[in-house]
C-alpha cells in the first residue's frame, strides 16, 4: 500500500509539469494582456505601459518569464495577483471553501439519488422505473448546464420565489467566518434563520452542478448493477436462502460499488469545470467565478496558479480514491 | 416417504425466438441418505431441474409440474419467503464454479457465517467455532487461520470445499452438487467426490450429483437418472445400469467410456443434443440413435416400464438387442440424406 501511494505521488510530477506548462501558455494565448485591460477605454502611454510590463516582467522572452514563474512554483510560491496584490494562495484557500461546500453537496446529491436510482433501476429492468429513470438521466447528462441553471432561477425563483437567485447567504446576516462553510457557519452564529437561508441559497447550485454527475453516476450503477446480477455468486447468495434485499444490498452493490468509485472519482474533475459555470450564474463566491473574473482581468499569475491549484487538488482527489478501491475491493489490496 | 419427490416437471424458457422447453415432463424422486445421479450431455436440462427446485430460475422461466414435494412441503404452492427458510437449510445446493460462485469482496469464513446467521441465528462466537468446525470438516488445513481469507487467495479445489462448507452448514436434508467437479483439476475431482460422498455417509442426507461424467456416477450414486434433451431417458440403480442398459442413448453413453472401449478408435455419440429451433418430431434422440426406424421419427415414444429402466423408447435394449425392433432392414439410412 506504502509502496503503491508513493509510485502514484511519483506519477504526479510529470501531470505537475504538465498543467504548469499548459496554465502558463493557455492565458496567454489569449488576446490583450493584464496591463491594456487595468488601463481600460481611456487607453494608457506607450512609455507607462513599457514601464508597466517591466514591473511585471512581461518584457522579458516567454521562456524566461515561464522559467521564473516555474521556479517560484517549486518554491511554494504562487505568485500575486495582478488585479488585487494578493497573494493567489491566500486568495485561492480564501474562496476554496465555497467551492468545497457547493461541490461536496453536488456530490453527495448525485450519490445519495444516483446509487440508488441506478440500483432500483437494474433490479427492475425494464420496469416503468427504469426507463423513465435512465430516459431522465440521458436528459441529465445532455442539458448544458447554464440552460438548465437558468431554467430553474426561472421557475424556482422567478415564478415560483421558492430560493434565492444568487449568492451564498442573505445579506441581512453577518456573522464571523470560522470554517469557511456557510452550513456551519451559520449554524455557529447562533442567528434565527441563518441556516435556513444559507440552506435555500444552496438549493439551486447544487442541483445545477449534481445533475450531470448524478446522471453518470445512475447509468453507471445501473450497468454495473446488471453485470453483477448475473454472477455466479449472486446465485450462491440467492442458494442461501437470503431475503432480495440482502441479496443485492450486501452481495451486489459491494462488487457494483467499484466501477461506480472510479466514476466518481472522475467525476470531480467535471466538478470542477461544472463549477465555473454554476458559480458564474448564481454569483457564487468561489474560486470558479474568481477563475473566469480573473481571465477576463487577464491576471496571468492569478489564472496560472489557480489552474495549478485546482489541477493538485483533483489529482489528490483521484489518489484517494485510488485508495479507497482497495477498502471496497479485497482483490486490489492484496495486489499491491 | 421420500425426501423429494418431483413428477412431469417443465420448464419453459421466454426467449427472443419463442418459447423453449429444457425441462420436458421429468419426474424423479430421491429417498432419504439416497445418491441420485442425474447423467447427460450439456444442455440437457440437468441443471435448470435443480434450479427450479431451489427457485434459483430467472423470471424468463415458467415451471410447471404435478407435484414437487421437498420433505412434505408443496414446493408448488409455497410462498418465495417460506422457501427462503428451506433452501440454504434443509435443502443446499453446491455449483460448478467454485472461484465465481463465492463473493470476492468476503472472506470465506464470514459467507459461511452468514448461512448460520440467516438460519440458525447463531451469534458472533457461535458462529465462528462452527465455521472453523465446518472448514475442519471439509479437509481444509488450519482451518482457524482461513476465516479471514477471500476466495481470490485460495484454489478452485478450497473453494469448492468452502461451498460444500456453506451448504453443510445447517445440516440438509437434501444437497444438490451442480457438477461440483467439472472446473477442477483431475487429482482434486476425485478428492471432492470422497469427500461429497464421506459426509452423505457421515451425516446421512440425501445427495442428488449431477455429472457428465460416468466414471463419476459408477463411483458414487445408488441410483441414475439419464437425461436427454430436457427428458428423462432411462432411471436404473447404478449396477443395474451400467450392467444393462435399456436407453439406446445410456448404451452409446456407456460405450464411450475408454474402460469399456472394445475397438482402438473410441465410439461417439454423432450430432449434438437437439436445441430450440432443430426439435425433431417423434423420439428426440431418434436422429442420432443407431435403431431409428420411421416410428421413432413419427411417433412419440412410451415410458416403458421398470424393467425396462422407465426407457423412453419404442424399441427398449434388453442385453444390447432392441425388443421389438423390426431388424436392421427398418433402421433409416440417414447417410443418404444428411
Amino acid at each position: 500500500m506504502f509502496g503503491f501511494i508513493l509510485r502514484r505521488l511519483g506519477l504526479l510530477i510529470p501531470t505537475f509539469i504538465g498543467v504548469s506548462l499548459v496554465a502558463f501558455f493557455f492565458i496567454r494565448l489569449l488576446p490583450g494582456d493584464p496591463v491594456l485591460l487595468m488601463a481600460g477605454e481611456r487607453g494608457i502611454s506607450p512609455a507607462r505601459y513599457a514601464e508597466l510590463m517591466s514591473r511585471f516582467g512581461f518584457d522579458l522572452p516567454l521562456w524566461r518569464q515561464f522559467l521564473s514563474y516555474f521556479n517560484s512554483l517549486l518554491h511554494g510560491d504562487f505568485g500575486t495577483s495582478i488585479s488585487t496584490k494578493k497573494p493567489i494562495f491566500t486568495e485561492f484557500f480564501t474562496l476554496f471553501p465555497a467551492t468545497l461546500e457547493l461541490s461536496f453537496c453536488a456530490v453527495i446529491f448525485a450519490v445519495v439519488l444516483g446509487v440508488p436510482a441506478g440500483v432500483i433501476a437494474a433490479v427492475k429492468r425494464n420496469s416503468w422505473f427504469d426507463h423513465t429513470a435512465m430516459a431522465t438521466a440521458l436528459v441529465g447528462y445532455s442539458m448544458p448546464i447554464f440552460w438548465w441553471a437558468l431554467l430553474l432561477i426561472i421557475v424556482f425563483s422567478g415564478m415560483l420565489g421558492w430560493t434565492p437567485v444568487s449568492g451564498r447567504i442573505s445579506l441581512t446576516f453577518f456573522f464571523p467566518k470560522v470554517t469557511g462553510f456557510m452550513l456551519i457557519d451559520s449554524l455557529l452564529s447562533g442567528k434565527a434563520g441563518a441556516f435556513r437561508s444559507a440552506a435555500s441559497h444552496l438549493i439551486l447550485p447544487t442541483i445545477v452542478l449534481g445533475t450531470i454527475p448524478l446522471a453518470v453516476i445512475a447509468r453507471q450503477t445501473r450497468s454495473a448493477m446488471l453485470e453483477v446480477l448475473g454472477e455466479d455468486y449472486i446465485r450462491t447468495a440467492k442458494a442461501k436462502g437470503l431475503s432480495p434485499f440482502r441479496v443485492v444490498a450486501v452481495h451486489a452493490l459491494r462488487n457494483a460499488l467499484i466501477p461506480v468509485i472510479t466514476t466518481i472519482g472522475l467525476q470531480i474533475g467535471v466538478l470542477m469545470a461544472g463549477a465555473i459555470l454554476t458559480e458564474t450564474i448564481f454569483s457564487w463566491p468561489g474560486i470558479g467565478k474568481w477563475m473566469v473574473d480573473s481571465i477576463f482581468r487577464r491576471d496571468y499569475p492569478a489564472v496560472q496558479g489557480g489552474l495549478v491549484l485546482i489541477a493538485l487538488i483533483v489529482m489528490a482527489v483521484n489518489l484517494v480514491v485510488d485508495m479507497l478501491y482497495g477498502l471496497v475491493n479485497p482483490k486490489i489490496r492484496h495486489q499491491r | 416417504m421420500p425426501i423429494l419427490e418431483i413428477s412431469n416437471l417443465s420448464v419453459d424458457f421466454r426467449t427472443v425466438g419463442g418459447e423453449f422447453r429444457a425441462v420436458d415432463g421429468v419426474s424423479m424422486t430421491v429417498e432419504p441418505g439416497e445418491i441420485v445421479s442425474i447423467v447427460g450431455e450439456s444442455g440437457s436440462g440437468k441443471s435448470v431441474s435443480m434450479l427450479a427446485l431451489m427457485g434459483l430460475l430467472p423470471w424468463t422461466a415458467t415451471i410447471t409440474a404435478d407435484r414437487m414435494m421437498f420433505d412434505g412441503k408443496d414446493l408448488l404452492t409455497i410462498s418465495p419467503r417460506q422457501r427462503r427458510r428451506i433452501i440454504g437449510k434443509d435443502m443446499a445446493m453446491i455449483f460448478q464454479e467454485p472461484m465465481s460462485s463465492l463473493n470476492p469482496c468476503y472472506t470465506v469464513g464470514w459467507q459461511i457465517g452468514e448461512v448460520l446467521e440467516a438460519h440458525l441465528g447463531l451469534n458472533k462466537r457461535a458462529r465462528r467455532d462452527r465455521t472453523v468446525e465446518l472448514l475442519e470438516l471439509v479437509g481444509i488445513p488450519s482451518a482457524a487461520e482461513r476465516l479471514d481469507t477471500y476466495p481470490h487467495q485460495m484454489s478452485g479445489g478450497m473453494n469448492q470445499r468452502v461451498m460444500i462448507a456453506m451448504a453443510i452448514a445447517c445440516n440438509p436434508k437434501l444437497l444438490i452438487a451442480d457438477e461440483p467437479t467439472t472446473a477442477l483439476d483431475v487429482t482434486i475431482q476425485a478428492q471432492i467426490l470422497d469427500l461429497l460422498a464421506k459426509l452423505q455417509r457421515d451425516t446421512g442426507m440425501a445427495l442428488v450429483l449431477i455429472t457428465h461424467d460416468m466414471g463419476v456416477v459408477a463411483e458414487t450414486a445408488d441410483r441414475v437418472s439419464v437425461q436427454y434433451a430436457g427428458q428423462k431417458v432411462e432411471e436404473q440403480p447404478v449396477a443395474e445400469l451400467f450392467a444393462d442398459p435399456h436407453h439406446p442413448y445410456t448404451a452409446a453413453l456407456l460405450s464411450a467410456l475408454p474402460e469399456r472401449a472394445t475397438t482402438r478408435r473410441l465410439p461417439s455419440i454423432p450430432g449434438v443434443v437437439p436445441g430450440q429451433y432443430d426439435r425433431p418430431t417423434g423420439c428426440l434422440f431418434s436422429p442420432r440413435c443407431d435403431f431409428a426406424t420411421e416410428r421413432c421419427v413419427e411417433k412419440v415414444p412410451p415410458v416403458q416400464g421398470a424393467a425396462a429402466g422407465h426407457a423412453l423408447c419404442h424399441y427398449p435394449l434388453n442385453q444390447g438387442k432392441p425388443v421389438g425392433h423390426p431388424g436392421p432392414a427398418a433402421i433409416l439410412d440417414r447417410r443418404l440424406s444428411a
